[in-house]
């Protein structure tokens, strides 16, 4: 693969924000791979314009939030004739850790072990037995 | 009637839609009404997957939803319709098609022309130009971006 590929958070309110900065504490400089995009304020073109900007040409993963709503539609424009571009939904802070470690791989393997991870860090206890 | 809600908002499905005013109306259809987005199959998908099954989601052309709105409105099935921006809710409301209903303002953001009238509407002149006009067809219109927050009706929005 020719060139890391970038993490974008797209999400509502202060989540992303939040989220990139969680990452941050747990594992240092490896956040500077990935940004921090809000819907706040913005109307779906502009929320549109404002991820591709940031996205630029490199490869990339969009974590979204939710995919019902403006942050998956427009990471899902955003990436719909990008073969080296992913969409993953359902962003939580184990799969952003996954992937600012593993931004070697190919866009799909990354892709999928977000989701995986993600996924896998779900879980339900009945702590009192 | 079951047009439970016609809703302006430049997002058409999304989060505040579906789990906001869903949760409160249990809509059993969603009719979403944009000229581009009925020419749009690969859009459309998108959409389509934001439900998951939950409620039929239909797209239709302004003309298209106004030959369909005596039937939505007399089918016992709950409409919630959805479209983009104000010219095509008047274009909707033309020959007072949508009399005795309700417009709500849910979502408008910035644009050319634009200013910010509540913190999730952006109206310009042209806007309310054409809502004064859906209000003179027998409409209700007033701003709420969800149930549980005031309702604010089209003259308060005027004298903003």
């Amino acid at each position: 693969m020719s060139s890391l590929a970038r993490g974008v958070v797209v999400a509502h309110g202060d989540v992303a924000r939040a989220m990139v900065e969680a990452v941050r504490r747990i594992a240092g400089d490896a956040a500077d791979s990935l940004d921090a995009i809000s819907n706040e304020s913005l109307g779906p073109t502009e929320l549109r314009a404002t991820l591709e900007r940031v996205l630029g040409e490199d490869p990339a993963v969009v974590f979204v939030d939710l995919q019902s709503g403006s942050c998956g539609m427009a990471a899902l424009q955003s990436c719909r004739e990008r073969a080296d571009r992913a969409v993953v939904c359902g962003v939580n802070l184990p799969m952003l850790l996954d992937f600012v470690f593993h931004r070697d791989l190919p866009i799909a393997e990354i892709a999928n072990r977000a989701v995986e991870r993600g996924r896998g860090a779900v879980a339900s206890t009945l702590p009192h037995g | 009637m079951a047009i439970v809600l016609v809703r302006v908002d430049e997002r058409l499905l999304h989060g505040q839609v579906i789990l906001g005013w869903g949760h409160e109306l249990r809509p059993d259809r969603y009719v979403l009404v944009d000229d581009d987005l009925a020419a749009s199959d690969w859009e459309q998908e998108f959409y389509r997957l934001a439900v998951s099954g939950e409620a039929e989601v239909v797209f239709s052309t302004v003309d298209g939803a106004r030959a369909r709105l005596d039937e939505w409105r007399d089918d016992p099935a709950r409409t919630i319709l959805l479209v983009r921006d104000i010219p095509s809710v008047r274009r909707l409301a033309r020959d007072a098609a949508l009399a005795g209903l309700e417009v709500n303002l849910g979502g408008l953001h910035h644009g050319t022309g634009r200013r910010k009238v509540l913190p999730y509407l952006f109206l310009g002149e042209s806007d309310l130009d054409d809502l004064r006009a859906i209000a003179a067809s027998g409409v209700e219109v007033s701003a709420r971006d969800l149930p549980d927050t005031a309702r604010v009706p089209l003259a308060s929005l005027v004298e903003e």
